[in-house]
């Protein structure tokens, strides 16, 4: 095996590297942020009344969730000009990781709203609040304590898929890799460089959703608990006789 | 003062019988049933049910599960909508409004959720919003729905908290409280928004036994301030200590309706004493 160390690090921190590092993360947020407000809106559209408006919701969540991403991003890139709608690299990524990430965020937030008990409605209902109050002060702050873990996890996919845009030609961290691999002849050492970055990234996003989630938790019971009810459970356990 | 101790009912402390009762003077009709319908798919649950509670009164609703008092107290409140008839409260047309040629137009969410400001609801099963510590769930619905301000709100709701018996619990969040307090806490809040009626839906179903008094005693402070109220209750001592008048539903329909010393004592259907005798016996 032919690995260099000195190549490693200097790819690591190479600026050519970072600028693909900085697209990837800025490609993710700006795909969350948009995915997840897209997202809003069509499970809001799958829980109307009006039946127009949940037909569609239906039909955008069963066409962006069956078909691969890689072939969503290949069509808007290269077909889409062909009937006249041309559009450049960046926006092709955006708008396909957006329609992506709203199909599968939309089924996340219905499941979310329809986790929080009719309990909650009666309660708001009484007390004079209209549907923008309940929804507003209510129904999804309870939500999003239900909404945040499959979020995260969106997430830390997000910010791995944003590797398929390199197909468009999208110069994000895995495309830089492959760029410098060939003009370096360093193939090893530049794939583990992207490997290590896309390990730190997830891993930063991981600390940040735990504190997310603890936060929103903290009504549900304080987590010190937590530590004392396992450790009186093990308690009991060794007291117990054991049991064949 | 001495203590009150229904035969087959629980105790309930600190209340003196009738004299809570005949202190009372009753005023103009608040909550006006008239005909009142409703059906859950083919089965009809109210069967053209009538009722007048006038402002001061306490009602005590008793029947059988299933047999419709849950039912009327949500279409009360609007929280189901009704088939047939129609009901007053509060100077309202509950859940319809009037269009051109008299004829009833359902309400929107918008103006049905004024309507229910007037009347504040108790339910069985709390309801509390687990994600607000106790001071916000009660200040929510007045800063947030009728704009009160918040320091205003924050004392009233002291002072509601005071009056419940939970001072301290201000800033604990429901999954913090035991039931009695939680139950506590949602009469605060129902109280908060000034309400003129009060509805409450089996307040102490849900509680273990030693914790029901505490909300009892709630509810009859409450009573003796001239609060108007409809209670769904299995809690005779209640209805004994505090009620005008106690009703009996059964199948829908209301089959007993009288003081409660003519009620316990000289009930006039067959259901009433039944009813009286499962529960009494044990």
């Amino acid at each position: 095996m032919n690995w260099s160390w000195e190549h490693f690090a200097r790819f690591l921190f190479s600026e050519y590297m970072l600028n693909g590092v900085w697209t990837t993360i800025w490609l993710s947020c700006a795909a969350m942020l948009l995915g997840c407000s897209l997202g809003v809106i069509v499970a809001f559209m799958k829980m109307s009344n009006i039946w127009i408006l949940r037909r569609i919701a239906i039909a955008f969540i069963w066409l962006w969730r069956g078909t691969p991403l890689l072939v969503q991003m290949v069509i808007i890139y290269t077909v889409l000009p062909q009937v006249g709608l041309r559009l450049g690299v960046i926006e092709s990524a955006i708008i396909a990781l957006t329609l992506h990430e709203g199909a599968y965020f939309a089924e996340i937030v219905r499941a979310g709203i329809l986790s929080v008990g009719k309990g909650q409605t009666d309660a708001s209902q009484a007390l004079g609040m209209n549907w923008f109050h309940r929804m507003r002060y209510i129904i999804i702050p309870q939500a999003t304590r239900v909404i945040i873990p499959p979020l995260g996890n969106q997430f830390n996919l997000m910010i791995k898929t944003t590797s398929l845009a390199s197909v468009i030609s999208m110069e994000e961290l895995f495309r830089r890799t492959q760029q410098l691999a060939q003009i370096e002849f360093r193939v090893l050492e530049a794939y583990f460089c992207a490997a290590c970055w896309y390990l730190l990234m997830t891993t930063v996003w991981g600390e940040i959703q735990k504190r997310l989630e603890a936060h929103y938790d903290r009504p549900f019971g304080p987590v010190e608990d937590d530590g004392k009810a396992r450790r009186r459970r093990r308690e009991l356990a060794g007291d117990a006789p054991a049991q064949a | 003062m001495p203590r009150h101790r229904p035969e087959g009912g629980r105790e309930v402390t600190n209340l003196r019988d009738t004299a809570v009762r005949q202190a009372r003077e009753l005023g103009e009709p608040i909550v006006e049933c008239r005909n009142v319908d409703k059906y859950f798919g083919s089965n009809h649950v109210l069967k053209d049910v009538s009722l007048t509670v006038h402002q001061g009164e306490v009602v005590v609703i008793c029947g059988r599960s299933g047999s419709g008092k849950s039912t009327l107290l949500r279409c009360i409140d609007n929280l189901e909508t009704i088939d047939g008839g129609r009901i007053d409260a509060c100077g309202h047309l509950m859940g319809y409004r009037k269009g051109t040629g008299g004829k009833l137009v359902p309400l929107g969410d918008g103006r049905a959720s004024k309507q229910r400001r007037d009347m504040g609801m108790v339910f069985q099963s709390f309801n509390l919003f687990p994600h607000l510590t106790v001071l916000t769930n009660i200040t929510i619905s007045p800063t947030r729905v009728t704009g009160v301000s918040l320091k205003e709100a924050e004392a009233h709701a002291r002072e509601l908290l005071d009056r419940v018996g939970l001072p301290e619990k201000e800033d604990a969040f429901p999954s913090q409280l035991s039931g009695g307090q939680q139950q506590r806490v949602a009469i605060a809040r129902a109280l908060a928004m000034r309400p003129k009626v009060m509805l409450f839906d089996e307040p102490t179903s849900a509680l273990d036994p030693e914790m029901i008094s505490e909300v009892l005693d709630v509810m009859i402070d409450l009573s003796r301030q001239g609060m108007t109220m409809i209670v769904i209750t299995h809690e005779m001592g209640f209805a004994r200590a505090a009620a005008d008048r106690v009703l009996l539903m059964h199948d829908g329909q209301i089959v007993e309706e009288a003081s409660p010393e003519i009620f316990f004592t000289a009930p006039k259907s067959e259901h009433t004493k039944l009813f009286l005798s499962k529960i009494l016996t044990h």
